[in-house]
């Protein structure tokens, strides 16, 4: 105990010294980095909506753009898994390819023969059978990295033409669809939404975590006697986190359904058509949902798990893991395995999306993904990463994107900005790293 | 050198080569419970060869190890670390990105009945134990590499003996430590010894090692010059046995041992 109090009073003697801003950010323990990205993200955000004439902040955009990003934000999360033990995955993209032909042929030509037109149990045996093939193309990937020590890149960029080629040769190139109806509520859409009440209880029970997780913490660390967070600051951190949930529902909860849509419905349900037209919210997109999950059970893993830790300690120093007696060869196949199976969810995602599979689904996402995973703060030297700021990271590309279409840059311009933009990103995180050190 | 205890340790005629180079060649040592064996000889000498096929980090091409007289089987460090042999590598292997507890519960975490990692507890009992080692040490939270030398290499030592190590083995200890934090480690290995710890000490300064040592292993070229009690010979007749590979009258001459005509 007596050394405890003695880094309460050390504590103390340098929090007198520093200046409110850095106690702030002592206090509260906020990822000052992190910080750093939601504020460029504020300020694209601003930027287009005052060049789009005030169109980019609306429930609307906001909305596609959550949609539009999840994807992409769902593969990051493993990405970062991936380069965080500096490796690479180069074949994303061409795997969301294969499994989703896969799946749009399971669910649009053999299941119906099988099971019969529109069966209820279409959607989960093809979404099953994609996470599987997903997690077997990504354990082979990471077999011949670890066991053959073939480089993850080379084994990637050779996966990227095989499972591209291979998402050609299934149909020979022919698109497929369409897709199963409930298949497709994976994509969003006015239907593939969960609606205003459920959205506000999704967003209470998200508020009801968080505070439960702070309150838990706090109890934890006075079982032990370690030093606290101030009381304040805890108080802080849950009316943030809680403002930024019921915040994000209200945008979503007040976007409505497009009018010849609500009057198909109203008029299916014999509900009477009101003078100012219906107002019917779309709430919370599935596929976004779908991603949230996807982040929370990424970051379990990677803080709360052993895996996730031999993750980072393989990333920090991979012979330091191999002598304290981890199974890194094993470690490294499932981490390709779980890229895999997040790449099944992202074709899942985007399949039903577009309501078809095509042979050019995720081509370039390989990029985007990493891309994201780099922004949002992950290191390609290893060992530093967070799942967090890789999706904050995949929802700023995202920005950027659909932002440049709505002002209406042209495509060209659009891939030199991105491109740009993720150097110039990069750049400023070794500035910013050097400095913290 | 007559003693009729078991060895803790007795590695016999271990051998290992790569790509027809003879890093280790026939080399023999022994230990003893509560003894402190220091292996000396020159850079590439094979000392630190030889202990990592005790820590499991190579695989032998010929010999065996016995732990307390039985032979025991030794392919990782896993199965090292199950016979209770714990080692300090020269390079400090520490996780650079993970804090002092992630690094001490390394491969071996504690958990909580949901599986999941259980880091209050391991901060409680890293907070324990490096307050026994290293009383100053205070940054729990940090990563190790913003660390000191010395503060790692606490880190290091703590993780060998949480674990209740009965064999500890050291690669050059003291290599990257002031000399403060040297008479630490000192302080430290006589702490240990009295516990009833065998300790390998690998170093190629003698003088680091000579004052804590019982007895001497010497290796050149892969090979046992020979083994001596410390208060038997100088430091002298050791540097002959490090650099000549001449064997002092009461020293025990082992296979690479000058052969005098």
């Amino acid at each position: 105990m007596a050394d405890i109090t003695n880094t309460a009073h050390a504590n103390r003697a340098r929090a007198a010294s520093e200046n409110p801003v850095k106690r702030f950010f002592r206090a509260t323990e906020i990822d000052t980095r992190l910080l750093g990205m939601v504020g460029a993200m504020l300020i694209i955000w601003i930027g287009f909506n005052i060049m789009s004439g005030g169109l980019f902040l609306t429930p609307r955009n906001l909305w596609n753009l959550s949609v539009q990003t999840a994807s992409v934000a769902v593969m990051a999360t493993g990405m970062v898994l991936v380069i965080v033990t500096r490796n690479i995955d180069l074949s994303v993209g061409s795997i969301l390819g294969f499994v989703g032909m896969i799946m749009g042929v399971l669910q649009a030509e053999l299941l119906p023969q099988l099971l019969g037109f529109n069966h209820p149990a279409t959607w989960i045996v093809t979404l099953l059978a994609g996470l599987l093939l997903g997690a077997a193309i990504g354990a082979l990937h990471g077999t011949i990295i670890a066991f053959l020590n073939v480089p993850s890149f080379i084994v990637t960029l050779g996966g990227l033409l095989v499972w591209r080629g291979a998402t050609w040769f299934v149909t020979s190139g022919r698109t497929v669809a369409p897709m199963d109806a409930t298949f497709r509520l994976m994509g969003g859409g006015t239907e593939g939404s969960i609606g205003f009440t459920a959205s506000w209880i999704v967003g209470l029970i998200a508020c009801v975590a968080i505070v439960a997780t702070i309150i838990n913490s706090r109890k934890q660390r006075k079982r032990f006697g370690f030093p606290q967070r101030p009381m304040w600051a805890e108080y802080f951190l849950a009316a943030v986190g809680c403002a930024l949930v019921l915040g994000a529902v209200a945008i979503v909860n007040s976007y409505p359904w497009p009018v010849a849509i609500a009057r198909r419905y109203a008029d299916a349900n014999g509900i009477e058509w009101p003078e100012g037209g219906l107002f019917i919210a779309h709430g919370i997109a599935i596929p976004v949902l779908i991603a949230i999950v996807v982040g929370i059970i990424m970051s379990f893993i990677s803080t709360r798990l052993r895996f996730g830790r031999y993750v980072f300690a393989i990333g920090g120093n991979p012979e330091a893991a191999e002598l304290a007696g981890i199974k890194t060869r094993w470690v490294t196949v499932k981490i390709f395995a779980l890229m895999g199976m997040l790449c099944a969810v992202a074709a899942a995602i985007s399949t039903a999306r577009l309501n078809a599979a095509t042979n050019a689904q995720g081509e370039l996402d390989e990029l985007y993904t990493i891309a994201a995973a780099v922004i949002g703060g992950t290191s390609l030297s290893g060992g530093m990463g967070t799942i967090a700021g890789a999706m904050l990271g995949a929802l700023v590309m995202q920005s950027l994107q659909s932002g440049m279409v709505l002002v209406g840059i042209d495509t060209p311009f659009q891939r030199i900005v991105v491109g740009v933009v993720l150097v110039v990103a990069v750049w400023l995180d070794t500035i910013y790293r050097a400095r913290a050190k | 050198m007559t003693e009729t205890r078991t060895p803790l340790v007795e590695m016999k005629n271990i051998s290992i080569s790569f790509g027809g180079i003879h890093a280790v060649d026939n080399a023999s040592v022994d230990l003893y419970p509560g003894e402190v064996v220091a292996l000396l000889g020159h850079n590439g000498a094979g000392k630190s060869t030889l202990i990592k096929i005790l820590s499991g980090a190579y695989k032998r091409d010929g010999g065996e190890i016995l732990i307390n007289g039985e032979p025991a089987e030794i392919n990782n460090p896993r199965d090292a670390k199950k016979y209770g042999i714990e080692t300090i590598y020269q390079t400090l292997a520490v996780a650079d990105n993970v804090d002092a507890a992630a690094n001490l519960y390394l491969g071996r975490e504690l958990r909580t009945p949901w599986g999941t990692l259980d880091d209050v507890a391991m901060e409680a009992k890293a907070r324990e134990v490096m307050g026994r080692l290293n009383p100053n040490f205070q940054r729990f939270k940090e990563p190790v590499k913003a660390l000191s030398g010395g503060q790692r290499q606490s880190v290091a030592i703590a993780r060998a003996i949480l674990f209740d190590a009965r064999i500890l083995i050291m690669d050059e200890p003291t290599a990257a430590l002031g000399p403060q934090e040297t008479a630490q480690v000192g302080e430290l290995i006589k702490q240990l010894k009295k516990e009833g710890i065998g300790i390998f000490l690998i170093s190629h300064d003698i003088h680091d090692v000579f004052d804590l040592a019982d007895r001497v292993s010497v290796m050149k070229n892969g090979q046992v010059v020979g083994h001596a009690r410390t208060e038997d010979v100088t430091k002298d007749e050791v540097l002959g046995m490090i650099i000549l590979g001449k064997v002092p009258p009461k020293a025990i001459p082992g296979p690479g041992a000058m052969q005098v005509a």
